[in-house]
């Protein structure tokens, strides 16, 4: 599976308007933002999870997905943006992402879902350079659709589990985390 | 030779009944008495060799079989009482054993290595001339001889018995076989009474005339027809090497022309049609790894099955229209069909539990050879070899086993003069016991040696910095240390009677299969490894504790006890740990929701259930708020998804379709240590 997508990815270089195709829009603050649509397995609502201790904030934890257990990852949260109440339109956005030939599952929690778009390889524009401060590394680009904003993530890129150590760690559980992931790399 | 097709799955069942011939021969080579071999145990082994022999011809692994031959006529003149059983024949009859094997091994991925099957060929040859001198001139039966003298151009009438193609033998094969033999001329015969409304075309009517030109030796032409003697009748004549010519062909050798057969009139001409090979078309997955599961345990299945569906067709009665006072029969229902699911789950399960002797089976050798190596006397006692477990574990148990076991071989039975010395009997023993406590199976490796030297061990691991200077351990801490990690490097301590090469790998595979492992000892007395293994990877009982709003699961397989606390009972131990008095033991008190940090029900510890925890040899009190039910789970991987988290081993989903995490015990009891350490001193944390 991983290497056929790895395949696709061969034929198909994500970068410099390469990147077209439909695209799956969000809401998340105001700002409308899109993933390949090829890389949603589905849509479901709001749902409590069960969380994990210790780990980052934006990490909420893990849902049973059909007989999966999914880590659930809330994009405000991730993105440093401001708390919000779930309210009825609030989605989790189930997607399958690459990482290390590692296919994983993971549910990102949004706003709201807003549209499907058609992007030509010329609709999409790489992401300005914004200074260290400002990480691009997950925009894969910015879309003008109808005179509004998209921006495209690379969800590949989005989540990285092994160097989680943002907000919310403790210093003993961050220097047993980086020896996990250390073994988990050794082997 | 054909090593390069894929393997079909009549070679894969070659190659599994061979490994079971291998393992037959193994043990009865080992239980021979040299000097006077038991008959059975010398047949049996014969009979093993010689199906691993066939077989490899029949699929043309002549690598195989021609080495298997010469294995076979060793042990030939062995069980016929031609030759003595010696320990060098025996010896060199194991290596064998070790060397079919690794070629069987090797069939798997296409390429025999050979050179060292022609190393033991050539030893082989050398014991069959030197000290041969059989005590009967030549093997003139019809049985394979070992004599290899009676070579030359054959002639043979082959005629398969009217029954044979019934039993799967295909006469076209032998033919083929032949023919790689020497330049084979064929010339085939009707049966001449046969009336044309009694034909059966079932039956196989026919029979050859053959004449087999090259060096041919009658042992190889018997070796082809070695699976088939009871089937066909066959008659060998020996033609002096100049007589060449051909039987003129008969009339009647196309007459009985309905079969494939006739049409290998001349097989000589006609290419190699692969009749053998077409089933050979199946995906070579090598790693096809199967398990022979008893027939009784699947007759079981299927009458639970059938149970399931009786009671999936009365339920299905209330689907249509509910009555209130059918609410008790539902009930009932539901009740069998629990019943049914959890006997379903137990024999499903029990498919793929093997007994235990599968591992045991290779510690005869390995301490045979190991105490040879050293110079020790050794007698091996295995009790429990018919327990159960599962597969996957039994697998992966191995390798700890065969750790522990070498340990105990290496550094915990003495010599002989020493034993003898400490007024022990010279000859150690080596007991290797497994048996189901619970849920759980327990293995267990006693050595009767001079158990471990505990000061060394403590010395050492006080140099190492493992243990603080002044920290007074129990004698079971002390002994356990031998399987912290960093203890494993040294090595004076291994000459010094203390145990310590790769202990914590043992203990780390152990605990990969969810288990853990302990050792006992006393000076002078031996040593007790005790290895605790779930039954089975998939399913594991658990206990579903509760703190605040959250529930874990807590394997059974660590816990020891639960106790309701009361607060004299907790000390506190410089103002960071608690300690809780259980009877005669101090134990450290976790409180769950501190190190999850979580909004427990109270902080109270009289409010609270202390859960009494063993990992690694050291016990632990885990505080929760409420004990709920326990319960099988199945474990799904928190990995496959997310990362390995610390203190949890997994997750599982509970009935209600909400996720649970599963508690890893040690990892908890990791987490724990740090946490105290960050706490008292912050930069001990950070190097």
């Amino acid at each position: 599976m991983t290497a056929l997508n790895k395949q696709v990815e061969d034929i198909d270089p994500p970068i410099d308007g390469e990147a077209a195709g439909q695209y799956l829009t969000f809401m998340l603050a105001g700002e409308e933002y899109g993933v390949e649509i090829l890389k949603v397995q589905e849509i479901k609502g709001w749902d409590t999870a069960t969380p994990i201790p210790n780990t980052p904030e934006h990490v909420l934890g893990v849902l049973n997905l059909r007989g999966a257990v999914v880590p659930i990852i809330d994009l405000r949260k991730r993105f440093d943006l401001e708390k919000m109440v779930y309210g009825p339109t609030t989605v989790v956005i189930v997607v399958k992402m690459n990482h290390e030939d590692q296919e994983r599952t993971v549910g990102l929690v949004v706003d709201a879902v807003a549209d499907v778009y058609r992007l030509e390889g010329n609709d999409i524009q790489p992401a300005p350079e914004m200074g260290a401060a400002v990480k691009t590394e997950y925009i894969r680009g910015l879309a003008t659709v109808e005179n509004k904003m998209v921006i495209l993530l690379e969800i590949d890129k989005l989540v990285d589990f092994n160097s989680m150590d943002s907000n919310g760690v403790h210093p003993a559980e961050k220097v047993a985390a980086g020896a996990e992931s250390e073994t988990a790399l050794a082997q | 030779m054909s090593l390069d097709q894929e393997l079909d799955e009549i070679a894969q069942l070659f190659i599994e009944e061979s490994m079971e011939g291998l393992a037959i021969m193994e043990t009865g080579l080992l239980n021979l008495d040299l000097g006077a071999a038991d008959p059975e145990t010398m047949n049996s082994i014969f009979r093993a060799a010689h199906s691993i022999k066939g077989g490899g011809a029949t699929f043309g692994y002549t690598d195989i079989s021609e080495f298997a031959h010469h294995v076979e006529t060793l042990l030939d003149e062995m069980r016929q009482g031609e030759r003595p059983v010696t320990r060098e024949g025996v010896d060199l009859t194991l290596q064998s054993v070790d060397c079919i094997r690794d070629m069987i091994n090797d069939l798997g991925k296409g390429d025999v290595d050979t050179t060292r099957a022609k190393e033991l060929e050539a030893e082989l040859t050398v014991m069959l001339q030197s000290d041969a001198a059989p005590l009967k001139p030549e093997g003139v039966s019809s049985k394979p001889s070992a004599n290899n003298s009676e070579s030359g151009d054959w002639e043979i009438y082959y005629k398969p018995a009217k029954n044979s193609l019934k039993s799967n033998s295909d006469p076209l094969r032998m033919l083929q076989q032949l023919k790689q033999l020497g330049d084979l001329v064929v010339c085939s015969e009707g049966a001449d009474d046969l009336k044309f409304g009694e034909y059966d075309s079932e039956e196989c009517q026919l029979a050859w005339h053959l004449t087999l030109t090259g060096e041919v030796g009658r042992d190889e032409i018997e070796e082809v027809f070695a699976w088939k003697t009871d089937e066909c009748e066959l008659k060998l004549t020996l033609l002096s090497s100049d007589i060449v010519d051909t039987p003129p062909s008969t009339a009647d050798s196309t007459k009985q022309s309905t079969t494939e057969e006739a049409a290998s009139t001349d097989v000589t001409e006609t290419p190699k049609k692969p009749p053998v090979k077409s089933a050979a078309k199946s995906s070579g997955g090598q790693e096809n790894s199967s398990i022979r599961v008893n027939i009784a345990k699947v007759d079981a299945l299927i009458n639970l099955v059938g149970e399931l569906v009786i009671t999936q067709s009365m339920l299905s009665r209330f689907n249509s229209d509910f009555q209130s006072d059918q609410l008790e029969a539902l009930r009932e229902g539901l009740t069998q069909l629990s019943r049914n699911t959890r006997e379903l789950q137990e024999s499903v399960m029990a498919i793929r539990m093997l007994p235990i002797s599968f591992a045991f089976s290779r510690f005869p050798r390995l301490v045979r050879d190991t105490g040879n190596a050293l110079g020790k006397n050794v007698e091996l006692k295995l009790t429990g070899e018919n327990t159960e477990l599962d597969k996957t574990v039994l697998e992966k148990i191995g390798d700890p086993l065969v750790h522990l076991v070498r340990n105990s071989l290496d550094h915990g039975l003495e010599m002989p003069e020493a034993r003898e010395a400490a007024g022990k009997p010279a000859t150690g023993v080596l007991e290797l016991n497994a048996y189901h406590e619970g849920g759980n199976i327990i293995i267990e490796v006693i050595d009767d040696g001079a158990g471990i030297n505990k000061e060394r061990v403590l010395q050492k691991a006080r140099e190492q910095g493992l243990v603080g200077a002044d920290e007074q351990l129990s004698d079971d801490r002390i002994n356990n240390l031998i399987f912290m990690a960093g203890f494993s490097t040294v090595d004076e301590i291994s000459d010094l009677s203390g145990r310590g090469v790769g202990m914590d790998v043992v203990r780390r595979n152990i605990a990969d299969l969810g288990g853990n492992v302990s050792v006992h000892s006393e000076t002078g007395k031996g040593s007790k490894f005790t290895i605790k293994l779930p039954l089975t990877l998939a399913i594991l009982d658990g206990q579903l504790v509760r703190v605040g709003k959250e529930s874990y699961i807590i394997p059974l397989v660590s816990i020891v006890e639960t106790i309701q606390t009361t607060a004299d009972q907790v000390n506190e131990l410089a103002g960071a740990t608690e300690l809780f008095k259980l009877r005669e033991e101090y134990l450290p008190v976790l409180r769950l929701h501190k190190i999850f940090s979580l909004q427990a029900d109270s902080v109270n510890i009289n409010d609270g259930l202390l859960v009494v925890a063993e990992a690694n040899g050291q016990r632990i009190g885990i505080l929760v708020d409420d004990l709920l039910e326990q319960q099988q789970i199945v474990i799904k991987s928190l990995e496959a998804n997310y990362r390995q988290t610390p203190g949890i081993s997994g997750a599982t989903i509970l009935g209600d379709g909400t996720v649970a995490l599963i508690l890893d015990v040690p990892g908890l009891l990791q987490l724990f240590m740090e946490r105290q350490n960050s706490a008292s001193t912050p930069i001990a944390a950070a190097a």
